[in-house]
């Protein structure tokens, strides 16, 4: 009875006027739209016919339909697919690494006991306000780590992100009591089988969030690229988009280069092509976001706490 | 002796093997830290240095091994005429971001929890918030689709319309707006999310009350939902001041196709401008200063911005 009536007060409570729940959704559709109409055109041109696109531009309804594009990148686009390898080892390299690093260390800064905590807690916290820059950190990475033209200059770099360690703190503060640490630490247990036996198992939905992060993160990264990958060899599906587009406009801002650019750039691929390949990123991630938006939100969260 | 002990242990503990075992945990992530980013805070000296590399030694023998310039990179900077246009496009621009992009997310934010139905609420929110999936590059791809010069549709709209058509990418005077507009097409729905979820976890007896004492609606929001939302607003504020000398690269960089030429004095900011250095051949001391300056007026704003914050309502300070 007391159910059905706070039932009835709370849904009073949520409601607007019909009319304005009818503008708010008009408002809400049209930005909808605005948020995926670039992706539906880019995934139209990539179907239309390069003829098509020749005589009439780029069109939402073309005048012809082709899935040429998708052939040309499967059957001869071998950059594209070592591309592709490169995106996917960096991301799988460096998400596993990263989850690695990451809860090691909030595992580390959770434990209040601890007698460097406060030591390491600033080591974790002064990179958040303060930083090298770009040239420092270029300097450093190529100079004296030389990572230039390496794999690792894409993974390495990005591993790591002080605001993921502070969520792991707060998660396991949170989540292991101290009295299951300290009874496991009575049994004779050390903080390594602590950590891998008891807090990672308990902690499945923070490293997926984790990980999350990371891999987003990883998969859409071209700037590491353009600033230490000069072997196309090792070029990342987002470098190769990047490298491809650069090119185009170098073409059209010097016509002057002439026949030997006009040879290079018959071998690059199509208008329809690079809108494939900008297809091919979007892809994984359109697939899989959904399932996992929650997590990231519960992610964002997480983060807001006081660090 | 052994009480003494005992109470002396709050003080001073001594070092245990747990410490022992913890301190091996830490080492792997510290050493990460060292290396990227102490390492490079300590590169910021090379500001203040004429730097040169010598072959085949490391970085380190190079910095103590160049000889100090004192102010001259710095000099260099502030000579030079881009200087001025590059630090009002890096902070208008995010002022305009911070301002904007807050009313934004939170205006609407509150409009979708209002919906009657939550599923077309979520479908909404899962729409918006795609674009931030999307990276700059792919964002750049889309942008070209409708600006590009001989098959962008807005081009073609205008030709088969009879007009002349439009150079977009030479044209300094829609940037402002195209950029305005990008980012916000990319960070809305995202940000939306973060107020949306401190809006659900407000506590609903709050507005079962304010319903008995006859408010309606608009007041629930502007005595309620407003109010609650205040800290997350307040430390949103305080990480994007932060950020206020540094902007989103690839928004500018990518979108605009190198933020050169003809649209440079709108869309040049501190960061492509040292970017753009990095590639050419300008010497690195100059641009080192460039992001010396930026290094340490992010750090002066952030504690800055707190510290206002912490004078006008202590609880919603982040440090």
């Amino acid at each position: 009875m007391s159910k059905r009536k706070d039932e009835a007060l709370s849904s009073n409570l949520n409601i607007i006027s019909r009319k304005t729940d009818l503008v708010f959704n008009i408002i809400f559709v049209i930005l909808a739209l605005i948020c995926i109409i670039p992706v539906v055109f880019i995934f139209i041109i990539s179907i239309s016919s390069e003829a098509s696109i020749k005589t009439y531009g780029y069109l939402f309804w073309p005048k012809e339909f082709s899935i040429d594009s998708y052939a040309f990148v499967f059957r001869e686009g071998t950059t594209i697919l070592r591309s592709l390898g490169i995106s996917v080892l960096v991301t799988v390299l460096g998400t596993a690494l990263g989850v690695m690093l990451t809860t090691l260390m909030g595992y580390v800064l959770s434990r209040r006991e601890y007698k460097l905590n406060g030591f390491f807690t600033m080591v974790v916290f002064i990179p958040m306000i303060f930083n090298g820059g770009m040239i420092s950190s270029y300097v450093v990475n190529t100079q004296f780590m030389h990572l230039k033209d390496t794999i690792w200059a894409l993974i390495l770099p990005l591993c790591v992100s002080s605001f993921n360690v502070v969520i792991c703190k707060t998660f396991f503060r949170s989540n292991i009591p101290d009295s299951v640490v300290e009874s496991a630490q009575i049994d004779g247990a050390s903080q390594f089988i602590i950590f891998g036996k008891i807090a990672l198992p308990l902690s499945k939905p923070l490293m997926a969030t984790i990980a999350l992060f990371l891999t987003f993160g990883y998969w859409n990264d071209w700037f590491q690229s353009s600033l230490y990958i000069t072997n196309t060899k090792l070029f990342s599906l987002q470098a190769l988009l990047d490298h491809v587009q650069r090119n185009i406009e170098m073409m059209a801002n010097n016509p002057s280069l002439g026949v030997t650019m006009q040879q290079y750039m018959n071998t690059m691929p199509k208008e329809g092509a690079r809108m494939a390949m900008a297809i091919i990123i979007i892809i994984p991630i359109a697939c899989t976001y959904p399932f996992f938006q929650k997590y990231f939100i519960s992610g964002l969260t997480v983060g807001a706490v006081k660090g | 002796m052994k009480e003494k002990k005992l109470s002396g242990k709050k003080l001073k503990r001594r070092w245990t093997k747990n410490d022992t075992e913890l301190t091996i945990l830490a080492i792997p992530t510290t050493v990460w830290y060292v290396l990227f980013c102490f390492l490079p805070m300590f590169g910021l000296v090379i500001a203040f240095k004429n730097y040169k590399v010598t072959g085949g030694e490391n970085f380190i023998y190079n910095v103590f091994h160049s000889d100090w310039s004192g102010v001259k990179n710095f000099e260099f900077l502030i000579k030079s005429k881009d200087l001025y246009i590059i630090l009002r496009n890096t902070i208008v621009y995010n002022l305009i971001f911070i301002v904007l992009g807050m009313v934004l997310s939170v205006g609407l934010a509150i409009m979708i929890d209002l919906l009657r139905s939550k599923r077309k609420s979520k479908v909404y929110q899962t729409l918006m918030f795609f674009p931030y999936f999307m990276s700059w590059v792919v964002a750049a791809y889309f942008l070209d689709a409708f600006l590009n010069q001989d098959k962008g549709l807005l081009n073609v709209m205008l030709r088969n319309g009879g007009n002349e058509p439009v150079q977009w990418y030479m044209k300094a005077s829609v940037w402002p707006f195209l950029l305005v507009f990008m980012y916000l097409w990319k960070s809305t729905g995202y940000n939306m999310v973060i107020y949306l979820s401190s809006i659900s976890g407000i506590d609903t007896t709050l507005y079962e009350a304010a319903v008995m004492d006859g408010a309606n609606k608009r007041q629930q929001v502007r005595y309620i939902t407003l109010p609650c939302l205040k800290s997350v607003i307040i430390m949103m504020f305080i990480l994007n001041v932060g950020k206020v000398f540094y902007s989103d690269f690839g928004l500018f960089y990518q979108l605009s196709q190198g933020a050169k030429g003809s649209i440079f004095n709108t869309t040049a900011t501190i960061d492509t401008f040292v970017f753009n250095a990095l590639q050419s051949s300008t010497p690195i001391g100059m641009t080192s200063a460039a992001t010396f300056f930026q290094s340490v007026a992010c750090c002066i704003t952030i504690l800055l911005a707190n510290w206002i914050v912490r004078k006008l309502d202590a609880d919603s300070a982040i440090i």
